[in-house]
């Protein structure tokens, strides 16, 4: 049901990673808000799409050239920030300053307007101080744990390790080292690029028109990209010491010996390594019949097999959280779980600690959407393919774009950054939709899990509809001599294809480094690439890419013609 | 459907080729008489390296019917995943081996009924197979062992209600003892273990029952726990009780699990003929030894356990083991046990190949294990392996004690302290040696005491002259 929410929001021409199947649920408030993609993962990319435009989509740039009259301005604009129009202070107002923010800004000013980014709390927004970056930190350090643990694996590299331990306070501070060094390489790019950086809480009074703090300031364009909170259902009440979300969890202030994880999907999962590595036991809470909805099953089920199988893990399907009470007085924390279905009060639990890894609800309010008669919807920024704000009326907003975790279409950080570039590529006059099918997404346990386009099930769905064959590939890391050579042999990637032309649909990877991996599939499909051409590519041997070669090489495609190149699949 | 993975491992063998077929047998072994065609679906050898394959997934369930030729199993080798087929028609009766599990190639992994009606007769075939293979006794003794499965039930439910009140007090929220509250690992391992919760008692936060709670009960009841009472009972009176529990004075305590499997151990040893035969080793050469290497790490515990196995090695009938009273085992390999002493109880340890590891791995390997044992975090295999136990008391003083034979091996040795004792000399002069007693229980049944004279006195001649114990 997570995912119906940026189902219900997004144009039907987009493709959402939803599952349709998610029922009533939705309805209660303790929905586990569980979007598989709601940890989201960051990319400091300053041009993602800069050669994604086709010829066609181009529009003739004569608007552009009367606003930027002097065409020695574009490359002045390429070493500092642009001048501004006439009538306004700025070209571009960004409000928030995450990950989504950032990326558009960059873009911006490399396309010579005149920006401003208005930041009321931290610059990095929740990717770099609360989430994909501090967790990152974390992750690396359950990596390493869980190998130095496991007696199997090293002595069959001939190692021998004596017990391993950690110390708390160093491992929390190796996470909050890296988002502060991350949060200064963030502001420090965009001071050098001449970025203005506001600080204050950001709001639109009308057209064209923003204030924060006490100063109001006009824009051409302006985008909101002010992100997402934790989602806490109600009945839960979170105290951040016993009953925590990711934001308190990243600060690693205790490791409980037994944490119940309220959802498992990207947030709950990754949690679920740190914890597990770092020697505590894990109870899963999930409101959907299977553990990791969201995922490919089969990614999913093997997934399982080996991340959550064999550790000191257990979990309750089909159940909601209803009521959760932080640990007072001596007494445990304890959790009421009540049938999903029934209601009824299935069983209780009682743990050291609740992490709350529900999904993330927009960060919406007190943003004076009512100015410009702009009504949310569960808190998030109705927006068309192209991120341009819609009314209550259903109208377009002229000149307001939102991007990122507030308009819900894919809640990941490289989403909002690439959204941030296809706005800003359209506010400089070059049509652009962005194609959310090709962005990849990554979930950084050990293995990693990562995945592009469509699961097998939205593929047949989709392939019944529209009346096509689809075929599968599988390729195991067992039969890859590089991640042999690392004892890491577990893992599959499999793809998804139409055999008659060779059109990537889908490419799912559980294995050693999923995530780096990724990226072939989903270039190529943000490409456009046929399996019939990218087939012939050579990889490096031996490296764990082959996976991917050996997954293109076993697809069965019936189309030997190449298609031409590069022709963009756009959504 | 097919879970064959388009691996390119084997990429030119045909599809038919690479699927392999289940070898049901049609006649049973072992003693189930059974008259119906019920088949037994083996783990098949995918490869000629397989020694053990994980079920990857079940295509079938129970009940489905099966036509020959069908995918019934997706089973994982050490190559890659493959579809196993179906070698009969008939009906998937029950799965022994459930998803994610291992098993051994030639176990049985499932069982096919013919028809629908054997369906039920199968299942309880499975009954008695699985108890008689996991406990090693005959089918007679089958209701036996069904029997104590039940019973902890109902003693749980006809419990006074004084224990009722016992266990709302040890956990306020296990509702008067009516819901087990364990740690997700606990419930794990108690059912990979095979253990019923409800009898556990809890150590953990608010009385929770965690993994070493599950692990203490699991020992206690599987056959290594014999040690566990030998030196439990004669650790008492040495008064390094560990924390000494608030007891009410005159109140009669039901015995818990753990108390329970010893207790039983310790009836059964009964039954095994013993007999004890004792031996003074002098030991200023393995002292003087000790002092040298022990800045290397060795540990006295490495030292005594590497002595006994060289002097096994020498007499193999010491470390056999008689378990029905009609045959005896030659034990493949000397694994010594050693027993430790931990909070809540006794463990005993197992260094395994004691013989061929050298002396400096098996003392780090002793760490190791001591560690775990104290995080109570020692796998079966660590501590239900050993084929020959070795009880240390002397770091109390004791100079002499007397072990019980834990049930399951030939013989148990009590080491008593290596103390400055005054001897005559064969030319007639006094002088003062350390001397320890060493005592040794064993089966009579196959060790008769030559064997055990020999033993002790190739294990004499190898602490007095030591220098083998480096090699």
């Amino acid at each position: 049901m997570q995912f119906s929410i940026s189902l219900s929001l997004s144009s039907p021409s987009t493709i959402c990673r939803s599952d349709s199947s998610s029922p009533a649920a939705a309805s209660n408030g303790n929905v586990n808000l569980l979007n598989p993609r709601s940890l989201r993962f960051c990319g400091l990319r300053r041009e993602a799409f800069g050669l994604n435009s086709s010829i066609s989509m181009r529009r003739i740039e004569s608007s552009s050239v009367t606003r930027r009259p002097c065409s020695n301005r574009i490359l002045a604009s390429l070493s500092g920030n642009g001048a501004p129009s006439k009538e306004f202070d700025y070209d571009l107002v960004i409000i928030g300053a995450g990950v989504g923010g950032h990326g558009a800004a960059l873009h911006a000013v490399e396309k010579g307007l005149k920006t401003a980014i208005i930041e009321g709390d931290v610059v990095g927004g929740t990717c770099v101080n609360r989430g994909c970056v501090p967790s990152k930190a974390l992750l690396a350090v359950s990596g390493r744990m869980r190998e130095l643990q496991n007696e199997h694996h090293m002595k069959s590299f001939g190692l021998q390790v004596a017990a391993a331990g950690y110390d708390r306070q160093a491992v929390a501070d190796h996470a909050n080292n890296l988002a502060s060094k991350i949060r200064s390489n963030l502001t420090n790019s965009m001071k050098s690029l001449g970025v203005d950086i506001l600080t204050g809480f950001g709001s639109i009074l009308g057209p064209q028109k923003v204030k924060y703090g006490d100063t109001v300031i006009t824009a051409k364009d302006i985008i909101i990209a002010t992100g997402s909170v934790p989602m806490v259902p109600k009945g839960i009440e979170v105290d951040g010491k016993t009953v925590i979300t990711s934001d308190h969890a990243l600060k690693l202030e205790f490791i409980p010996q037994w944490i119940a994880i309220v959802g498992s999907g990207y947030i709950g999962l990754e949690f679920s390594d740190v914890y597990t590595a770092l020697g505590s036991e894990v109870t899963f809470v999930e409101a959907l019949d299977q553990l990791m909805p969201g995922f490919d099953p089969e990614i999913g089920k093997l997934a399982q097999r080996v991340l959550i199988n064999p550790r000191k893990i257990d979990y309750h399907t089909g159940v909601f959280a209803s009521k959760i009470t932080p640990a007072k007085d001596g007494k445990p924390v304890t959790i009421e779980l009540i049938d999903a279905k029934t209601k009824e009060l299935k069983d209780t639990l009682e743990v050291d600690a609740a992490l709350i890894a529900t999904g993330r609800a927009p960060f919406t309010q007190g943003l004076g959407l009512e100015n410009i008669n702009v009504q949310t919807q569960r808190g998030f920024v109705p927006v068309d393919s192209r991120m341009r704000v819609i009314d209550a009326s259903g109208e377009l907003v002229p000149h307001l774009y939102c991007i990122g975790d507030a308009n819900g279409k894919m809640m990941l950080a490289h989403a909002a950054s690439a959204q941030g570039i296809s706005v800003v590529e359209q506010v400089t006059g070059k049509d652009h939709v962005l194609n959310h099918l090709s962005i990849p997404a990554a979930c950084f346990t050990h293995p990693e899990i990562s995945m592009v386009g469509l699961t097998e099930p939205q593929a047949r769905e989709k392939a019944e509809k529209e009346g096509f064959e689809i075929g599968v590939a599988k390729t195991s890391f067992k039969a890859n001599t590089k991640a042999l050579a690392e004892n890491e042999g577990e893992g599959i990637a499999k793809l998804i294809y139409r055999p008659d032309n060779g059109e990537i649909l889908g490419v799912h990877i559980f294995g050693m480094h999923a995530a780096d991996l990724i990226h072939e599939a989903s270039n190529a499909i943000a490409m456009g690439t046929r399996i019939q051409d990218i087939k012939y590519a050579v990889h490096a041997h031996p490296t764990l890419s082959e996976v991917i070669d050996e997954l293109f090489k076993a697809a069965k495609v019936k189309a030997n013609t190449s298609s031409p190149a590069a022709e963009p699949v756009a959504a | 459907m097919s879970h064959l993975l388009q691996s390119t491992f084997i990429p030119t063998t045909p599809t038919t080729l690479r699927r392999c077929s289940v070898f049901p047998t049609t006649h049973l072994r072992k003693t189930h008489v059974v008259e119906s065609k019920i088949r037994e679906i083996f783990m098949p050898a995918l490869s000629s390296t397989m020694t053990e394959g994980k079920i990857v997934s079940w295509v079938k369930s129970e009940g489905d019917k099966l036509a020959k030729g069908e995918s019934v199993v997706v089973v994982e080798s050490d190559k890659a995943d493959m579809d196993v087929e179906s070698f009969y028609d008939g009906y998937l009766a029950n799965i022994i081996v459930p998803e994610g599990s291992s098993a051994s190639v030639g176990s049985t992994i499932a069982l096919l009924a013919e028809s629908e009606d054997e369906i039920s007769l199968a299942k309880s075939k499975t009954l008695t197979t699985v108890s008689s293979s996991s406990q090693e006794t005959p089918p007679a003794t089958v209701t036996e062992e069904v029997s104590p499965v039940v019973s902890p039930v109902a003693a749980a439910v006809s419990l006074s209600s004084d224990a009722v009140k016992i266990a709302s007090a040890i956990h306020p929220a296990s509702e008067g003892g009516k819901r087990v509250v364990a740690s997700p690992y606990a419930k794990k391992l108690a059912k990979e273990l095979g253990l019923d919760l409800r009898g556990v008692v809890g150590s953990g936060p608010n009385g929770r029952i965690v993994a070493k709670d599950v692990e203490a009960a699991a020992a206690a009841a599987s056959d290594g726990a014999a040690p566990i009472g030998v030196a439990a009972a004669a650790l008492k009176p040495s008064g390094s009780a560990p924390a000494a529990p608030v007891v009410d004075l005159g109140t009669t305590v039901p015995f818990t699990t753990m108390q329970n499997a010893v207790s039983r151990n310790m009836v059964e040893s009964l039954a095994v003929p013993t007999f004890r035969v004792g031996y003074t080793i002098t030991t200023n050469a393995l002292d003087s030894l000790y002092k040298k290497i022990k800045s290397k790490g060795v540990t006295m515990t490495a030292l005594l356990a590497k002595a006994t196995a060289l002097a096994l090695a020498k007499h193999p009938v010491v470390n056999s083991s008689c378990r029905g009273g009609k045959s005896f085992t030659y034990n493949s390999s000397i694994n010594i046990a050693v027993a430790v002493a931990i909070d809540g109880g006794l463990i005993t340890p197992v260094l395994q190949d004691a013989d061929k590891v050298d002396l400096y791995s098996l003392s780090r390997k002793w760490k190791e294990l001591v560690d775990k044992a104290r995080a109570k975090q020692l796998q079966p295999h660590e501590y239900t392996t050993g084929t020959f136990t070795l009880s240390n008391l002397g770091m109390f003083g004791v100079d002499r004690f007397d072990a019980i034979l834990p049930p399951g091996t030939g013989a148990i040795m009590a080491v008593g302290a290596s103390l400055p004792t005054l001897v005559g000399s064969k030319d007639g002069r006094i002088g003062v040696k350390n001397q320890m007693q060493v005592n040794v229980t064993a089966d009579h049944r196959v060790i008769y005491g030559a064997d055990l004279a020999s033993f002790l006195q190739t294990l004499a001649q190898i602490i007095e002259d030591p220098k083998d114990l480096t090699l």
